[in-house]
């Protein structure tokens, strides 16, 4: 939403005093929040109140003037340059060297009465090169044309900055500047500001410039000047004797007014009017539709122009009749850009008897439009014009955009809510105008068909509200001033400490009841300014303190495991079932749950499809990402994966992913300290130091070997604390890591796990006993046994565990060995065991006593002493 | 046997005068005073003198052994000194050479930046609260008031499930609704939660949008609770937050489901509000939006919104961090680059 301040002036007396980057700032802290501001040849302010910097082009008071070019000669040497004689007010009139096309038809006319007035540059002012690339400055010299010297320029947009436009200079009519002396700063005669806005979809009232001007009027408490809404004098035949409404869904159109122009001459608009439009970015076509979109960004009301001899010609024998409805089936409506649509159910149209006109609201029909003349076939355009302006209801808008995939200045309006009263005020606005641009006169009488007229919307709004809800106090004769300044109605029977407020009809954002309230707290706010309220603590008692346990806990496992060296990272939720499916070696039928995926209907990229079921995919693409400048990787990352519900919302299920892979310790320039690489053991151990750190106790936890084909076979366990499976750890099958990218480097493993976290921490115990530091000595012994290679220690250490008694404090397995002298098939192991008592120095005897006993329990077990 | 003491003496002094190092020094002192040493044996041989001898030889050889026991002392602390100098003088390190690596462990940025807001919000009495990423459209559209087609829905593009009004949340507002359905026991008990979580826009992936992104909602609800409070206590978060002098702007806003609404800037701590890159030179930051809890939610929430009112609201971790961070490419974050983490 673009806001010319020249424009906005018409409608709000904004005093010198104010600076556009002040009105910007004010505006932004009241909600309309200011992008940009476009700068048209005027300098910024020193005080730049939080608008960047801007680069523009300033024009030089000095150097940068209004000409008037007094007689077009031509050039001695040069068909195709002339000379221009420019009175700027100096003692004497220059002559300058231009190629401009736009000033060869006043070649030879001797003197040009009125004179042609255009920007005059002086030498040493600076301009933006009309024929360099792009955006180039240039300080203007003197240098010779076709031996012709030349000192000064007259101007294209282009090199004053204003658009890209250079194929002629500017030139200004004289009707409007002609009382403008020659020599006047051409920033006093054309100096701009454009204030560009990003609008919240509450503000639908203020797509315009009126819309805007309301809010200054309010926020500096200015009276605002209402545009001129009366209809020039009409003559012929009444309009109610030509055309006919009828509305079939007054739901959805409330209100549809049309008013009749004869005699119209369609032409370029005048150049005031194309000004206007190019400022807010709108390209100028014809009077006609230039008008109409002029009047949109004026009071925020669109309108739409047909060709009331087309509409005729349809019509036949009888008078065309509008008709606002729903689509039948299968009906089709071209539009004015040429596409053809077929027509959803929920879109609204404008169709006479023959059928589709337009798309209501968004945008009108190629047949129906407003043509332009043809001097070709010597057909004057259209003559006759019927200007509609209608309301609509927002949704359906919104619906037509979406299935039509159309946007149009006017559905950005239509589409965010226009009140009713606006119609009628647009069309009258629009026919006053094109009455004066097109030469047209106004048939008698409106159309106005409203049969669903909006009751106005009256709040009873106690004052103590704002103190409730604001927190300051102030008198309710405050309050009153902020909502007329708002031109909201104060009614007479407000009474005591209650204000009857009725909300003025360009408005559709403030509702009756209860939320109407928190809707004028909200303008209170904003007209008194938010940051005069108070800044206060609450008073209010807390409520209950609950402590969240469970996400206490995960930070603990993330402090656990980051202690123990490994890089926390988080993945895209997302992935796909095809990418997930690369955990299972190719051909086998995977060892995962078959759960449904959650499934986007509208995937952005083809590698984000689902939600995922599994960490371990991301951490195999996160080792992937990394390998090449980092071989060691040590990983985690805690999130959740999604189980698919068919009625239902997903299982949301909390876990924890941890990946290793390449060298046990960074490399470093001491050869032979690298301690070879990560293997399962370094997993393991991770995760019994997360266990053991989470005080989970290590007698409740058990790996138990397990079949699962995402890993090395007979590489892998399962994780059990207590009797309950909570997750996997393993070495990552070949297969599966070169499926991943990962490369076949069988002596460089890579070692995953995923916890299900929920689980693991309703392990955790919510107390925990610290033990006393002994002061007793402790007893140590060593015991080694030869067993069967393909025993598990496990077993062998609960036996040891087993027959130990209460005074066996640690075992420590210290040396696994097989080969010579240990028989072939067989393994020795090799424990540490501490002996402690709290409360005696244990004797060498008792501590024999018990060592024996353990080698008798594990002698009865099949293994044998080592010697 | 006196000159043979004697010769041993002479020997025995001449040896210790060659010796330059503490293993000699071992050797010399078991050679000649250790348990088979010379002199242990020569003092053994006494007896076999005449005994008129025996005094005399008695006393001179255990002269000698002490003797020779001080001057061993001697010259083992000449030696100690000796070979302590020549430690320190040769002991010299490539003290410019690298240390052993060691490899940290680490938290990611997002996962730092949520505890220290965390922990900010918990001293003030607000406490987490976890809410679904998968949604029911209800939850984070309608029930917050915006009911199908609202405008405000455009604000914010959904990802949209195969399953019929189940989507990705595009804010942790949708914990608002569950969070006052589990704690407001039918709308009679104030509430302070914090809602963190991920949360999931169906945007192009650059350098300044992502499709997932955390967001910290914070709501409180009770009797007495204004818009002063929220503004003084967003206020001081973001002192805590930035820094005990940092200014901080309000400015009107729109969300749906809160009113009045309010955007949060605070004077940018780069440039001290000059205009740089990281304000976009406007010498602001945003850093949250917030409002007054509207009376619809409020309602769908349990609450009388004549009685009970509230503030709520929301930030990103991700865009505090890239400010503060001056990281410019917010795809960053889910890379998972070490050379990124590893900066953390």
């Amino acid at each position: 939403m673009k806001v010319p301040v020249s424009w906005l002036k018409e409608f709000v007396d904004i005093p010198a005093s104010v600076t556009v980057e002040e009105l910007s700032e004010r505006l932004t802290i009241a909600g309309l929040e200011v992008a940009k501001i476009h700068y048209i040849g005027i300098p910024q302010s020193a005080e730049r109140h939080g608008i960047p910097p801007s680069d523009h082009l300033v024009w030089d008071r000095e150097r940068v003037l209004l000409g008037a070019i007094k007689e077009i000669k031509p050039h001695p040497d040069a068909d195709r340059l002339v000379l221009a004689v420019v009175d700027y007010g100096g003692a004497a009139l220059e002559t300058v060297v231009t190629g401009a096309p736009n000033l060869f038809p006043y070649k030879d006319q001797g003197p040009l009465e009125p004179p042609l007035l255009t920007p005059f540059a002086l030498e040493g002012a600076e301009l933006i090169d009309g024929h360099g690339d792009g955006v180039q400055r240039l300080i203007l010299e003197e240098r010779e044309l076709r031996g012709i010297p030349n000192r000064c320029m007259v101007c294209s947009e282009m090199e004053l900055g204003i658009s890209e436009e250079h194929e002629g200079i500017m030139l200004l009519p004289y009707e409007q500047y002609g009382n403008i002396q020659p020599g006047t700063p051409l920033v006093d005669v054309l100096g701009d500001a454009v204030i560009e806005m990003e609008l919240t979809p509450n503000l639908a009232r203020c797509f315009s410039v009126l819309g805007v001007a309301r809010e200054v009027a309010a926020l500096y408490d200015l009276p605002i000047k209402e545009p001129d809404y009366s209809l020039p004098p009409p003559s012929g035949t009444g309009v109610d004797e030509l055309a006919a409404i009828e509305i079939r869904e007054p739901e959805l159109n409330p209100r549809f007014t049309a008013g009749l122009l004869r005699d119209v001459t369609i032409t370029d608009s005048p150049w005031w009017l194309q000004w206007r439009l190019k400022l807010v970015g709108q390209r100028p076509i014809n009077n006609i539709v230039d008008v109409s979109n002029y009047v949109m960004f004026e009071i925020g009301q669109p309108t739409h122009a047909f060709d009331y001899d087309i509409l005729a010609n349809r019509a036949g024998d009888a008078n065309p009749v509008i008709i606002t409805r729903l689509p039948d089936a299968g009906e089709e409506l071209t539009t004015l850009d040429g596409k053809v649509h077929k027509l959803d159910p929920s879109v609204l149209l404008v169709a006479d008897e023959k059928g589709a006109l337009s798309l209501a609201g968004v945008m009108g029909g190629l047949e129906s439009e407003v043509q332009e003349p043809d001097p070709e076939r010597d057909y004057p355009g259209s003559t006759t014009v019927l200007l509609e302006a209608a309301a609509w209801n927002f949704i359906t808008i919104r619906k037509t955009m979406s299935s039509t995939k159309l946007h149009s200045e006017a559905a950005a309006r239509f589409s965010r809510g226009v009140h009713p009263a606006m119609a009628l005020r647009g069309l009258k606005r629009g026919l006053k105008l094109m009455v004066e641009v097109s030469g047209a006169t106004l048939a008698p009488g409106l159309l106005d068909a409203y049969p669903a007229e909006p009751e106005p919307v009256v709040v009873d709004f106690p004052v103590d509200e704002v103190n409730r809800l604001l927190g300051f106090d102030i008198p309710k004769s405050a309050v009153a001033d902020i909502l007329r300044r708002l031109q909201f109605g104060i009614g007479e029977s407000s009474n005591g400490e209650v204000l009857q407020v009725t909300v003025p009809d360009h408005r559709l954002d403030i509702s009756p009841g209860i939320i109407g309230r928190a809707d004028l707290v909200e303008e209170i706010a904003r007209v008194y300014g938010y940051d005069r309220i108070p800044n206060t603590i609450m008073g209010d008692s807390l409520p209950p303190q609950r402590t969240n346990v469970s996400l206490e806990m995960e930070e603990r496992v993330r402090d656990l495991l980051a202690q123990a060296g490994l890089r926390e990272v988080i993945n895209y939720r997302f992935s796909t079932p095809q990418h997930e499916a690369l955990l299972t070696p190719e051909g086998q039928k995977p060892s995962w749950p078959e759960r449904e995926y959650i499934r986007l209907a509208n995937p952005i990229s083809a590698e984000r499809t689902a939600m995922r079921q599994t960490l371990l995919a991301g951490l195999l693409d996160n080792a992937v990402t990394n390998m090449h400048h980092h071989p060691r990787q040590r990983f985690f990352e805690i999130g959740h994966v999604y189980y698919g519900n068919a009625d239902d919302l997903p299982e949301e299920i909390r876990r924890l992913g941890i990946l290793l892979a390449g060298p046990r310790q960074a490399a470093g320039w001491m050869g032979g300290v690298v301690a070879g690489n990560s293997d399962f053991y370094d997993l393991k151990g991770i995760v019994e130091t997360l266990l053991a750190g989470l005080h989970i106790e290590m007698r409740h936890v058990h790996f138990a070997p397990i079949a699962h084909n995402s890993f090395h076979p007979g590489r892998v366990a399962t994780l059990l604390i207590g009797d309950e499976p909570v997750g996997l750890l393993g070495e990552v099958h070949p297969l599966v890591r070169e499926a991943f990218g990962l490369g076949l480097d069988l002596e460089k493993p890579v070692l995953a796990a995923e916890l299900d976290l929920d689980r693991v921490l309703t392990m955790v115990p919510a107390e925990y006993v610290v033990q006393s530091i002994p002061t007793q000595p402790p007893a140590y012994r060593d015991i080694a046994v030869v067993v069967s290679a393909d025993r598990r220690s496990a077993s062998v250490e609960a036996l040891i565990w087993g027959s130990g008694g209460e005074l066996l404090r640690e075992v420590r397995l210290f040396d696994v060995y097989q080969g010579d002298p240990i028989p072939e098939g067989q393994k020795s192991l090799a424990y540490a065991l501490t002996f402690q008592s709290e409360t005696e120095t244990l004797t060498d005897k008792a501590v024999n006593k018990l060592q024996k006993k353990i080698i008798k329990t594990l002698e009865d077990s099949g293994a044998k002493l080592r010697a | 046997m006196q000159e043979k003491l004697e010769s041993i003496y002479q020997k025995a002094l001449a040896d210790l005068e060659a010796i330059h190092t503490s293993e000699e020094v071992k050797a010399w002192d078991s050679r000649y005073l250790g348990r088979k040493g010379e002199m242990t044996l020569i003092l053994r041989q006494t007896g076999k003198l005449p005994p008129e001898e025996r005094a005399d030889f008695g006393k001179r050889a255990n002269e000698v052994k002490n003797l020779l026991a001080t001057a061993l002392e001697k010259r083992e602390a000449l030696i100690r000194e000796h070979e302590l100098a020549r430690s320190l003088e040769e002991g010299e390190l490539d003290v410019t050479l690298p240390g052993r690596p060691l490899t940290m462990g680490g938290l990611h940025p997002s996962t730092r930046m949520l505890r220290r807001i965390k922990e900010i919000w918990a001293d003030m009495g607000f406490q987490v609260y976890r809410s679904r990423d998968v949604e029911h459209d209800e939850y984070n559209f309608t029930l917050l008031n915006m009911p199908p087609h609202h405008p405000a829905r455009d604000m914010q593009d959904t990802f949209y499930t195969t399953q019929p009004n189940i989507i990705l949340r595009t804010h942790t507002s949708p914990g608002q609704i569950r969070a006052m359905h589990d704690y407001s026991e039918d709308g009679t008990r104030p509430i302070r939660v914090i809602l963190p979580g991920m949360c999931y826009r169906y945007e192009q992936i650059t350098a300044r949008s992502e499709i997932q992104f955390h967001q910290v909602e914070g709501l409180a609800v009770g009797k007495g609770i204004r818009m002063s409070d929220l503004k003084g206590t967003v206020a001081e978060f973001a002192r805590r937050l930035y820094g005990p002098d940092t200014e901080v702007r309000y400015r009107a806003s729109y969300f749906p489901f809160t009113e009045p609404s309010m955007e949060v800037d605070v004077k940018c701590h780069i440039c001290g509000g000059q205009g740089c890159p990281v304000c976009k030179r406007t010498g602001w930051i945003e850093i949250m939006g917030s409002g007054m809890v509207h009376p619809e939610v409020l309602r769908n929430g349990g609450y009388d919104p004549t009685e009970w009112s509230g503030f709520a609201f929301g930030m990103g971790p991700e865009r505090i961090i890239m400010n503060k961070n001056r990281i410019e490419d917010i795809r960053y974050f889910w890379a998972n680059d070490l050379r990124f983490l590893e900066q953390y």
